[in-house]
Formats: structure tokens, sequence, C-alpha cells
């Protein structure tokens, strides 16, 4: 009967408390591992879609939101520009390459992109089928649309108005699919490229607009060299009607925004598990009282006052243990829940199948926490006097 | 062998125990005698090595106890000493198997689950191995508590008060187990008790 199995018992006791203390510090450590995973994932992804964009450029509006739509793909555009004035700042000496995207329809939750074959470039994709798209209503599908949709390639679809499932089909404007983008990773996973002459096709501005005339929705700028960081986008804002966005400074803010909310949420995980550590905290000194006997009993036995000590904290740090470990798994579960729930709306993924390097953190402070909580029962049950036992009897 | 000399003991500076000279040969079974806050139970301690004297040397199991470092005295009470106590004290989360088999985990001696399962049985208690030690009777616990004295084979065993809660009958048949016991074990035994019904059955005694 090892001192690990004797904490085990006492444990196994008294099943109802043992289990309220495990679930305590389970939820707090799981509220903790879902938000470690959705900020860390939803930072990674935020930086891995926007990584190859240096600047957005996009009609007036709010700066997020054309991120948001152009670059992550979840929100609405802020408008159309001209294209003859977005094709001007693509010829500007300080941009290497510039990127039209023209939005507006989506299939069955995709999203349909008009753009170019400088869109391959920006993001270097490469075809796990077909070839890319070059006539008109030619389709291009991302691996995540292909998968869930069905899309191969020869396959034919129509886009609908809008970013819902339920606009208005554009029925007469099939799309065949010629190409199957490899997995990326990205946002680009969940797109379906076409070419603009298309998108103006389907809206019948094709052949019907004057070419000064037409628009597009937004431009991906790449700079040339650092220097245009600091003079594109304040000429841009300042002398044109359109406006330019940094994705990397609007995904801090965004960060920053959804920030407030992921501190209170932290705040809430940590007083979770101040009340798990307070609990076990409670349960060991209590346990210190009722076994009194039991502690001396084992010392006039020959246990030593280290056994003791390695017995109460023993029993402790089997709780600690045991709620960490289901809290992790808790939290895994429920982001990959949630996540699943996320990818059928098209919005975001996140997966609970991952492990965080921030986990391990996590797991060490709630490895000192637990310490710090068995030290004092620990150490008066090492400092207890042996011959109370025989002579208090 | 057990051997006082000149021992004293006080706690703040209050005398409770004084014996010059006792020994006990092994082997031999002794009766401490006294009233209720006479040292009995301070004198136990002191043989266990649970307590210090304040004065004297204490000789058991040719161990100088007295002289003992603390670990030495918990490797000694663990492996030389089988103790007793009147109010059992039984580990109830613990199965009865389970009480003897720390005994001997504290004396680091290898786990012998058939040894165990023998001793229970030369106390006619095998049937209650697997039994919790909260579901016990007090004359059961009181079997299991000389067990888990013995299952070490001790070279001394010390027994406080052993018949203080139980009715003659009980009484009788708990002496005559501890004697069966420490005579199979070779043990020298050392009852202390207040119970003038266990007088009878000592031959050597001291009195307090």
């Amino acid at each position: 009967m090892s001192v690990f199995r004797l904490a085990l018992a006492y444990l196994a006791a008294r099943p109802l408390l043992t289990a309220l203390h495990v679930i305590l510090l389970a939820l707090g450590t799981a509220t903790l591992v879902v938000l470690i995973l959705f900020t860390e994932q939803a930072e990674r992804k935020l930086q891995g879609d926007a990584r190859p964009v240096d600047l957005v450029v996009g009609a007036k509006g709010s700066p997020l939101q054309l991120i948001l739509s152009s670059v992550l793909h979840v929100d609405v555009p802020t408008g159309n520009i001209p294209y003859a004035a977005a094709r001007s700042i693509g010829s500007d000496p300080m941009v290497r390459s510039a990127t039209p995207l023209s939005l507006g329809d989506s299939h069955r939750g995709a999203r349909i992109v008009g753009t170019d074959a400088s869109f391959f470039e920006l993001y270097g994709l490469t075809l796990a089928q077909g070839s890319a798209f070059k006539d008109e209503m030619e389709a291009v599908v991302g691996a995540q649309v292909a998968a869930r949709l069905g899309l191969a390639v020869g396959a034919q679809f129509t886009g609908s108005h809008g970013l819902a499932e339920t606009g208005a089909a554009h029925g007469d404007h099939p799309y065949r699919v010629v190409g199957v983008l490899a997995p990326t990773g990205t946002v680009v996973d969940r797109l379906i490229l076409t070419s603009i002459e298309s998108v103006w096709e389907v809206h019948g501005s094709h052949g019907t607009v004057a070419p000064e005339a037409r628009e597009i929705t937004a431009l991906l700028v790449r700079y040339r060299s650092p220097l245009a960081a600091a003079m594109l986008p304040r000429r841009i804002n300042a002398m044109t009607s359109m406006q330019a966005a940094s994705p990397a400074y609007e995904g801090a803010r965004l960060m920053s925004l959804v920030g407030v909310g992921v501190d209170a949420l932290r705040v809430f995980a940590g007083v979770l598990m101040a009340c798990a550590a307070l609990s076990i905290f409670i349960a060991l000194t209590t346990a210190l009282q009722e076994r009194a006997r039991d502690l001396a009993l084992l010392r006039t036995l020959g246990a030593p006052p280290a056994k003791l000590l390695a017995l109460i904290a023993a029993e402790g740090m089997t709780l600690v243990g045991a709620g960490a470990i289901l809290g992790l798994a808790l939290g895994h579960a429920a982001a990959e829940a949630i996540g699943r729930w996320l990818a059928a709306s098209q919005s975001w993924s996140v997966t609970g199948l991952a492990w965080e390097p921030s986990e391990a953190i996590l797991l060490a402070l709630i490895a000192a926490v637990g310490a710090a909580t068995c030290a004092i029962p620990a150490i008066q049950a090492y400092a207890r006097d042996p011959a109370t036992v025989l002579l208090e009897q | 062998m057990l051997t006082v000399r000149g021992l004293r003991h006080a706690y703040d500076g209050r005398g409770v125990l004084s014996i010059d000279d006792w020994s006990v040969a092994q082997g031999e079974a002794s009766l401490v005698l006294g009233p209720s806050g006479s040292g009995k139970s301070t004198l136990l301690g002191i043989l266990a090595g649970l307590l210090s004297p304040t004065e004297g040397e204490v000789t058991v199991a040719d161990a100088r106890v007295s002289a003992l470092d603390a670990r030495g005295r918990d490797r000694f009470r663990a492996r030389s000493v089988g103790i007793v106590l009147q109010k059992l004290h039984l580990i109830n989360v613990l199965s009865v198997r389970a009480n003897l088999g720390i005994a001997r985990r504290l004396a680091e001696l290898p786990d012998d689950p058939a040894h165990v399962d023998r001793t229970l049985e030369a106390l006619g208690i095998g049937a209650l191995a697997a039994r919790r030690a909260s579901s016990l009777s007090v004359g059961e616990a009181q079997r299991v508590a000389i067990a888990r004295a013995v299952v070490n084979r001790p070279r001394v065993i010390l027994a406080d008060e052993p018949t203080a809660a139980l009715d003659d009958a009980n009484c009788d048949k708990a002496l005559a187990l501890l004697l069966e016991q420490a005579a199979a074990c070779e043990a020298t035994l050392v009852v202390a008790t207040h119970d003038r019904r266990v007088a009878d059955r000592f031959t050597r005694r001291i009195t307090l």
C-alpha cells in the first residue's frame, strides 16, 4: 500500500466531494483552454490570411470592415471603387503587385471572388486538379469548398446574389469548374475564384458598361519597398475617393477589440480557478483535522514525517491533476464542437484537435497553484507530533 | 530484552514518570499498572521511540532508543515494535488486508499478501481480509489491531489499555490472543493498563 494508493483510498471514500473539487477545477481549466485555443488559433489564422497582403484599397467606410470583407471574407464590402483608379494604383512604382477583387456573389455559402492570375501568385496557390480559369464563367474552387459541396472539375453551378445562401440565383449564368486548389490552410480554401470579367458578365455590366466606368470591390496591394508603407496609404486616403487599410494594423485592432471580451472571460476563468484552489485547500485542511488520528497512527507505525507530507500532497495533487486533465479534455472537446459548428456556418474554423504551447504554461501554472494550495496542510501534517495519538486517546 | 535505567520524564518541568531500574527479558510478558495520569502511556511512548525521555537510558530489542535520532526511531518503531492502542485506530478507508499491508510497507518489508493472510488466519479473522475496517465490530477490530501489531514479527509488542473498552468475555479473549501472539513471535510483551481484570494473567509487573 503506497502513499499514492492510500491517498486514492481517502479520495475514493468521499466520492461526491472529490468529484465536486475535480469538476470545479476542470471547469476553470476548460474555460482557459477554450480561450487559449480560440485566441491563438484566431490570431494565427488572421496573420496567415493577412500575411501576403500589405494594403487593401477599397471604398471609403470602416477600414476594419474592408479588411474583414476583402482579406478574411467574413463581412460585406464597404462598396465599390472604379477599376481605372485601382489600375492606376497598380502601376505606381511603389507597388510590387496589385490584385483586383470583385465580390458580391456566393454559391451555397462559398464566396465567389472575381480576380485575375495575380491572386494565385499572391497566395502561392497550386492546383490539385485541372487548370486555372482562362475564359469567362470558368471557376477554380478552394479545397474546402470542393470537399463540402462535392465540386470537381467539370461540375457546373450557379451563383446567387449576396453572401447569404438565400440570395436570388443567377441561373442564366452557370459557372464551370476547371480546377480545384490544393489545401492552403487559409481563407482561400473557402473561396471560389473566377475572372473579374465573369463577375461583370453575371451582373450584366460586361459589354454594356464602358470600360472606364467598370468597378471592382477592392485591390490587394503588395509593396515594393518598406517606404511605401509610410507613403502610399496616406496618399490614397488623402488624395482619392478610396480608402487604404493595412491588414496588419486592422488585424491587431480586431484582436485588441476581441481581447476585451477575452480578458473578461479570462478573469471569469481565473475566479473559477481560485475557487477551485480554495475548495481543495479547504478539503485538505478538513481532511487533516478529520484524519488527525490516522496520521498520528501512521507515525506510530513508523512513517517518517516526510511520508505524511507526501500523503497530503499526493491527495491534493491528485485532485489538481484530475481536474487539470479533465479540464484539458473538456476544453478541447468544447473547442472542437464549437469549431465544427462554426465551420458549418462558414465563418471561422477552430479545432480542438490541436495542442497550443500556451497550454503547457497553463498546466505549469495549475501545478504551481496546486502545490501552493497543498503546501500548508502538508507541512501541518509533517509537523504533527506522533505521541499525541498515544497520550490523548 | 528491554532495559530501563534512571528514566525520568517531565512535561513543562512537571515530572510524570520516574523509573530507576526495570527490565523485561526477551519473550517475557510484563504488566505496567497504574491509575490514569500515572505515566503509563508516556512510558510506552518512550519505549516505542515516540517520545524522547528527559533523562535516562532505554534499550529495547538491542537498540538504545533514547540515543536514536528521529529517523532512527521511526525505523526502529516500524521494524521492531508492534503497537496496540486502546481505541484500536484502524484506517477506516482501507480493507483489513490493506491495514496490515501498510504496516509492512512502512517497515520497508516486501508486499507479501500470503503472509498477511496467514497472520489473519492465525488470529481467526481470515474471512475479514477484504472487509473495510469501518465495517468491523469492536471485537473484530481488536483482533485486526493485534494482527497488525504482529504482522512484522516485532521484537517487542506494546499494548496501551487494550482491554479498557471490552466486556469480561472479550477482555479474556483479547489478552489470551495478545499473549499467544507475543509467544508465537517470541516478542517481549508490555501491557499498560489500570484494568485490574488483567493483573492475574501476568507474573511480572511494575506499578507506577
